[in-house]
């Protein structure tokens, strides 16, 4: 009998982690990554961050050295894409022609960023943000005093604007909605992120229909419904992400907004797990399927599809949490905020750099965002996954420690 | 290459060259030993990189940030030596650290 195989779609945070953790969970067997991206797995996050800035460099930002996948037996196929699985001959075939067998499979091929496909969204200087190609795009376009138009007002597109600035370039941010991460946080969140970004000296605009991108070759400005023309030397486009299930759903797995995976990342085929981006789960905590784009849930969704394909099967539970860092800015958000009646703030929310904001539902906490308050965002965490009932007015004072609601 | 000694909370110890200028959190991660999950990446975001530094080496290693110490408190089973290991940078002067893992994060 030749030795059991596990093939790995999408070389990326959920992929390394699935790998490993197969290593760790007691996988014999043959491990093999196929990821699109000519890289070993790499940190994400820092691409509009300390990478944009040029704080760091590729190597720093692997999440592993190649030696060590070497050390464990896990094998990559970089820089080419899977077309195709046949899921009962068990076999994955890639764009090459190339055919592998599996006996288990992994999907994790991520998501990808959502067009603008709108008149002179061709014209070169126009971009997006998600891989470290495009980061390398990007570069040509900077330099100090060089104008940017940052379409979207969602975390990375603040990230960038926030990082653009650091780099000695006027930066506008567009927004289509009334108010900047209209879909994360409350409007008092919004304000806050507003001011500050104006007092960093960005140009922010809400309510901003976009109609076009005007230039020759390349973009020279960003066209808008009234009639404004905001000049731009770049532009970069951060208006979210579609899952990538074509190939998942091409191969008769069942597609919901992401790939549906139960709460052992199964998907609808017993041999076949998916983790990150890509997935669609029910949520135990909020009660609803989730789809959700983070670091975190990327990483634990590999441990627990990587436990189900050893057939030592753990359930996932985790509670959401995510992070931004914007200027001097460190934000940690735990939990998911949508659907909440009521929002209590601890802290100076107007004239400060330091607040925190909880979001209630029938009186319990279900989501925290917590600014430059890691304390907040930590105890946050418990109160949350505790189902604590809280005193509102000990909530909204800082001088309160959170750390007494615990000992209730 | 410095030698970081990881020990688990059950006991297990693993001896690790980890390179000048990495982290200590990298070098765990690096190595894939357990009881350092590091979700952050090292952004001083998550505190699933919480270590305990042996009691030799407290003097050695340069203080926490605040940033950092305000993340420790809230850590489970916090102690006075406690750090977020992805916050202390391996030097040829730490050659030898010796750091416990907690078993919360296993
Ligand atoms: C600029 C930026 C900043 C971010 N900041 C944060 C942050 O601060 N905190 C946080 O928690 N999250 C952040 N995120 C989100 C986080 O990076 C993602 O949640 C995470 O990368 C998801 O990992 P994944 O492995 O599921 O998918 P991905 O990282 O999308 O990786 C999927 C991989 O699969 C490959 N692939 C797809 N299809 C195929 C195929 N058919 N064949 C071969 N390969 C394929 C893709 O090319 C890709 O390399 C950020 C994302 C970006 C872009
Ligand atoms: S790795 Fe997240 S705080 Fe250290």
């Amino acid at each position: 009998m030749t030795e059991a195989c596990c093939i790995v779609v999408g070389a990326s945070h959920a992929g390394g982690q699935l790998a490993v953790s197969l290593r760790q969970q007691g996988w014999e067997g043959r491990i093999l990554i196929i990821g699109d991206e000519p890289f070993l797995p790499y940190n994400r996050p820092p691409l509009s961050k300390t990478f944009l800035s040029g704080e760091k460099h590729i190597e720093d930002l692997l999440i592993r050295p190649e030696a060590q996948y070497e050390k464990v037996g896990i094998e990559f196929l970089l820089g080419q894409r899977v077309k195709s699985i046949d899921r009962n001959n068990k076999t994955v075939t890639l764009n090459k022609g190339e055919t592998f067998a599996y006996d288990k499979l992994a999907l994790t091929t991520g998501a990808r960023v959502r067009p603008l496909a709108i008149a002179g969204s061709e014209l070169k200087g126009v971009l997006y943000l998600r891989d470290i190609s495009d980061v390398e795009h990007i570069r040509q376009f900077i330099g100090k005093g060089k104008k940017a138009v940052i379409v979207g007002g969602g975390y990375i597109g603040l990230e960038t604007a926030a990082m653009l600035r650091k780099l000695g370039l006027q930066v506008t941010v567009l927004e289509a909605a009334e108010r900047i991460l209209n879909r994360v946080t409350a409007p008092q969140v919004s304000e806050f992120y507003t001011r500050v970004h104006r007092e960093e000296g960005v140009q922010l605009e809400t309510g901003v229909e976009i109609q076009g991108f005007v230039g020759q070759d390349r973009v020279e400005g960003v066209q808008c419904g009234d009639g404004t023309v905001y000049p731009a030397d770049l532009v970069i486009i951060g208006i979210g992400v579609i899952p990538n299930t074509e190939l998942a759903q091409a191969a008769g797995l069942e597609v919901e907004n992401g790939i549906k995976v139960n709460e052992f990342c199964q998907t609808s085929d017993p041999d076949i797990t998916a983790a990150g981006d890509c997935t669609n789960h029910f949520n135990g905590f909020y009660q609803r399927n989730l789809r959700l784009e983070s670091v975190q849930n990327a990483m634990e969704q590999a441990r627990v599809a990587a436990a189900t394909l050893c057939d030592k099967p753990i359930e996932y539970n985790a509670l959401p949490w995510f992070w931004s860092d914007q200027y001097d800015i460190k934000l940690q958000i735990a939990g998911l905020s949508s659907g909440y009646d009521e929002l209590v703030i601890r802290g100076d929310q107007n004239g400060s750099r330091k607040f925190s904001a909880f979001y209630l539902s029938k009186g319990r906490v279900i989501a925290v965002d917590a600014i430059n308050n890691p304390q907040d965002f930590m105890f946050g965490k418990q109160i949350i996954t505790r189902k604590l009932l809280v005193d509102k007015a000990g909530l909204s004072d800082p001088e309160i420690s959170l750390k007494d609601f615990l000992k209730k | 290459m410095p030698v970081v000694t990881y020990i688990s909370h059950d006991g297990a110890i693993n001896e690790i060259e980890v390179a000048s200028g990495t982290s200590v959190m990298q070098g765990a991660v690096d190595n894939m030993i357990d009881g350092i999950v590091a979700e952050c990446g090292g952004s001083c975001s998550c505190a699933t990189c919480h270590c305990y530094i042996d009691e030799a080496w407290l003097d050695k290693v340069p203080p926490a940030s605040e940033m950092e110490k305000d993340m420790l408190e809230c850590v489970l089973e916090p102690e006075d030596n406690s750090r977020l290991s992805c916050q202390i940078t391996v030097t040829d002067e730490l050659d030898g650290l010796v750091v416990k893992l907690p078993a919360s994060q296993f």
